[in-house]
């Protein structure tokens, strides 16, 4: 049976090759996800937390805002590759934008970025947009109890 | 590339291959047929058959060859249920099994049948005692897996299969997991039928047999329609003689690979545990849990390394759901959602184990820097 193991490895490398289920680009920011991390308490400027702890896909999202820009952000995310992926385009998209463009990001302009994800991995975006959102409202939040406390 | 899903499918055994080939090439008869041709490849099939059966401990007459093991639970447990309903309407069966013996037994209970669905214990196996519990004088059919997917657990079906005779029920087990990976034959476990199938010891898709051990005399012209799958069958037995051929020195040495490769995940990853551990399990599969991280983001780290793994059974990967074994066994949403399942085989070596291990601690450590989780701890 020596010989019949070689015959039965998998091929690899070759262009007929089996494919990954996720395009080049998603898997790359799934390898290299950009702006991951916490940002500290002194820095933050909104903070969004969303997802299920209980099922394990959870996201939390830190921004820095000077101006009405977002000069930082980061994210953690214990979710699927998905999920990692979309959060990471997201950050990128959101960097450096005024706060108020970013709430305005959709789960569609995200997927359209990374040159699509599987349909059924469509809903693993939500999550990233979503805890932006949360995290815009609550700098507006901390903004507004600001200027009331002035 | 490191193939690590056998529990999905094996790759042909290359003298399977062979043997099936001619089948396809220039003896391409269909066995129904009046001529030469026809008795050629009947012949093939009734020789395959009288192979298989001695391969597997069952009698010739007793195989019915279907697709797929989907196809055969289906057989099995529809075929039984309502052979048997004027004798009563209650199936037991337990909550790990395969989905197709679960949806099928849902789709028996919409028919009206009373189906109980059977705990597991913390290490994944059936509690004898509630299955014992459960038959009642309207009990006509119980369905227990051999050996589970996702974990490789071992159910007592010797025991199952014991109780069940002595209540004059009818037991139908799902080997399609242990065929091939325990020394035990499939026909020889008690059971009154039997699903096995080709691909998963090293034959060919398409070809799964049932074996009705108590229907004596049936055959596929009386249970399956259809043209037979000449050349997979004779690929089939072919394959199976050289998957029970071999298990004496097979078992024990798949058996070593996946022991050392849970020691050094245990010793060099943080946050894992290994599911049924303390349970008997087939030698070739291994479930890890990995704390605070997602399964399917390890499979695909792995994948980008060059090694195939799975967050479990293959029909429910790219399912949100966690696997329903897994939480049967008490695992929480959470857990059960950063498992992953390794299933060695025939080609897996032991240098596999070490680059396994490497590749595995790299992939858990990038994703737990993402998750925020470290060491295992939050």
């Amino acid at each position: 049976m020596a010989n019949a193991q070689d015959d039965t490895r998998p091929a690899s490398g070759s262009s007929t090759g089996p494919v990954l289920f996720y395009n080049e680009t998603v898997i790359e920011h799934f390898m290299n996800p950009r702006n991951v991390g916490e940002l500290p308490e002194a820095d933050t400027d909104g903070f969004g937390l969303v997802g299920d702890p209980s099922c394990g896909d959870q996201m939390k999202l830190w921004i820095a805002v000077r101006e009405g820009r977002i000069v930082k952000i980061a994210f953690n995310s214990s979710g699927c590759p998905g999920a990692i992926a979309t959060s990471s385009k997201l950050t990128a998209l959101a960097e450096g934008i005024s706060a108020e463009e970013a709430r305005r990001i959709t789960d569609d302009d995200v997927i359209e970025a990374l040159g699509g994800i599987p349909e059924k991995k469509k809903h693993c975006s939500l999550l990233g947009v979503r805890a932006l959102q949360a995290a815009v409202d609550d700098w507006e939040g901390r903004r507004a109890a600001k200027a009331a406390r002035a | 590339m490191i193939y690590l899903d056998h529990n999905a499918t094996t790759p042909l055994d290359p003298q399977a291959l062979e043997a099936m080939l001619p089948w396809l090439r220039e003896r391409w008869g269909n066995p129904s047929s009046p001529h030469r041709f026809g008795h050629d490849a009947r012949a093939a099939v009734e020789a395959a058959r009288q192979r298989i059966a001695g391969s597997v401990g069952c009698q010739p007459s007793e195989l019915v060859f279907c697709s797929s093991g989907t196809e055969s639970d289906n057989l099995a447990l529809r075929g039984a249920a309502r052979a048997l309903r004027h004798r009563g309407d209650h199936i037991v069966t337990t909550a790990i099994e395969h989905h197709a013996v679960l949806h099928t037994c849902r789709a028996l209970a919409r028919e009206g049948f009373r189906v109980t669905f059977l705990p597991v214990d913390p290490d994944g196996v059936v509690d004898l005692d509630a299955l014992q519990a459960s038959l009642g004088p309207e009990t006509i059919l119980v369905s227990v897996m051999h050996a589970n997917n996702d974990t490789g657990v071992v159910q007592p079906v010797e025991e199952v299969a014991a109780l069940a005779r002595e209540r004059g029920v009818t037991f139908h087990t799902d080997a399609v997991q242990s065929a091939g990976k325990l020394a035990v034959r499939p026909g020889e476990l008690g059971a009154d039928l039997v699903t096995f199938s080709a691909h998963k010891l090293y034959g060919p898709k398409g070809v799964t047999p049932l074996t009705p051990v108590t229907t004596g005399g049936a055959h596929e012209r009386g249970l399956r329609a259809g043209t037979e799958n000449v050349a997979g069958i004779v690929g089939f037995a072919e394959a199976a003689a050289r998957a029970f051929d071999g298990l004496a020195a097979e078992c024990p040495r798949v058996g070593a690979l996946r022991d050392r490769l849970e020691e050094q995940v245990l010793a060099t990853v943080p946050g894992v545990r290994v599911n049924g551990a303390a349970a008997t399990r087939v030698p070739n599969t291994s479930s890890l849990s990995f704390q605070g991280i997602d399964g399917e983001s390890i499979v695909l780290g792995l994948d980008v390394r060059g090694f195939c793994a799975s967050t479990g059974s293959a029909c429910s990967t790219g399912d949100p759901e966690p696997s329903h074994v897994l939480l049967a066994m008490g695992l929480s949403a959470r857990e059960a959602q950063g498992s992953i399942r390794l299933s060695l085989g025939r080609a897996t070596r032991e240098e596999d184990v070490e680059a396994t291990v490497a590749a595995l601690a790299e992939t858990v450590r990038q994703l737990r820097r993402v998750s925020s989780v470290r060491d295992g701890a939050e």
